[in-house]
């Protein structure tokens, strides 16, 4: 029994052939842990708004404006990614422990999850369904450039190129470059200009619209 | 565990396909999922259940493929509730509670466990920023976090990221989370991963556990 809803995701497996009655089974599920006491269904709303509504990667945007804008927040960013996370009160669980890792014009990164779906929830939110996906998993540690040309970023050959797979506890958040054209620019108006895909590595963040640079 | 969770590096996936303005899920009971696999963790505390990670992984190769991320997620949590005693079989069919089944408690946690968060333990370091290492070849039945593209293969330690406990399970997924050890952030240069198949200036950055490593 298949559901050929996401034919157009071919070869994305990670997101289609959803059994018809997956919402029934979680519906049962909820229901019976509720009545058991287990589980309050308003504890569960209150996770999904969390994630649907606050926690995302807004969050991860304003520690690269902070990080843009201020050489000492940037130099403790570094040195010590979680305490100064901790300063914008990003932290939590799936990113208890953090490190920056910031790109030069040398040097680009790049953070993957080979076995799962590590992934920095209090800067990031969560994962979207590409990260989580096979052909990432698999192609991000051995053609990171192939992976990187898909997502419209060409890097010249003698960029480094930086894999970084979160196999333990530590979770990754990529400082971009700063883009040209933005002196002028407030912290505010720095953090609207950054991507989530640009906090995983994946983009650069463009100059704003009308910069010459 | 050799399993397909493991995928680093392996071929015939075909593109990553990315979604425009991708919603946080896709259908209600996604976030149901997520959030049910949330709430009941004080539930499953104490009890003697495999890791999440063990459940995840002993998904048959197949079914994980076909399967969505939340439905893994789904099986996971019922897998482990059902293990741990807190729902019977006929319960999850039903989604009705047994008269008969016995009202599940919070247990104290587990005695020794260590959890999975960095500790704040002295623990002796083997090696040190800059040190050359060859990981070991280790295949358990149970969960670890080595992934095998890098087994038998040389790098460098380039950062002590300090103490956890071995996240490492048993054959049946129990996790004792008793033994503190360093972890490191080791670099692989891509060659040595990949051979021609990779930029030659290009790498690999693994954390990885002290008993994963040896001396080169």
């Amino acid at each position: 029994m298949h559901d050929h809803r996401h034919d157009h995701h071919h070869h994305d497996h990670d997101h289609q052939d959803v059994p018809p009655d997956i919402s029934l089974r979680v519906k049962a599920l909820e229901s019976l842990l509720v009545e058991k006491g287990m589980v309050d269904a308003a504890e569960l709303d209150e996770i999904v708004d969390s994630f649907e509504n606050r926690i995302g990667p807004r969050n991860g945007a304003q520690v690269v404006a902070r990080a843009w804008t201020d050489s000492a927040f940037r130099q403790r960013l570094l040195a010590d990614s979680t305490a100064a996370i901790g300063e914008l009160g990003y932290l939590g669980g799936q990113g208890e422990h953090m490190k920056v890792v910031a790109n030069t014009p040398a040097v680009h990164n790049l953070v993957v999850c080979t076995l799962c779906s590590c992934y920095p929830w209090p800067t990031l939110g969560l994962p979207p369904t590409w990260y989580k996906s096979s052909a990432y998993r698999a192609r991000a540690v051995i053609e990171p450039r192939d992976v990187l040309r898909e997502f419209g970023l060409q890097l010249e050959d003698n960029v480094e190129v930086r894999v970084w797979d979160s196999t333990a506890e530590v979770r990754y958040l990529v400082l971009p470059e700063r883009p040209g054209g933005t002196e002028d620019m407030t912290e505010e108006e720095l953090a609207a200009l950054v991507t989530r895909d640009a906090m995983i590595g994946v983009a650069r963040v463009a100059a704003p619209q009308g910069s010459d640079s | 565990m050799n399993s397909i969770h493991d995928m680093g590096g392996m071929d015939g996936f075909g593109p990553v396909v990315r979604e425009d303005d991708e919603p946080v899920f896709h259908y209600p009971w996604e976030g149901r999922v997520y959030a049910l696999t949330r709430v009941v963790k004080p539930w499953l505390r104490g009890r003697r259940l495999p890791g999440f990670r063990f459940v995840l992984e002993s998904i048959p190769p197949a079914d994980y493929l076909r399967m969505s991320y939340y439905e893994r997620w789904f099986h996971m949590v019922v897998t482990r509730l059902l293990a741990g005693g807190l729902v019977a079989g006929s319960e999850v069919e039903t989604g009705k509670p047994d008269p008969d089944e016995a009202s599940p408690a919070l247990l104290p946690p587990e005695d020794g466990s260590l959890g999975f968060a960095l500790l704040d333990l002295e623990v002796q370091a083997r090696f040190a920023p800059g040190d050359r290492v060859r990981v070991r070849n280790l295949n358990p039945r149970g969960h670890n976090r080595l992934p095998r593209y890098v087994k038998g293969r040389l790098g460098t330690v380039v950062e002590d990221y300090g103490v956890y406990a071995l996240q490492d399970s048993d054959e049946h997924g129990q996790l004792p989370l008793d033994d503190p050890q360093h972890v490191y952030s080791v670099r692989f240069e891509g060659r040595e991963l990949w051979g021609d198949r990779s930029g030659a200036r290009d790498a690999v950055y693994v954390d990885l556990w002290e008993e994963y490593l040896g001396p080169a």
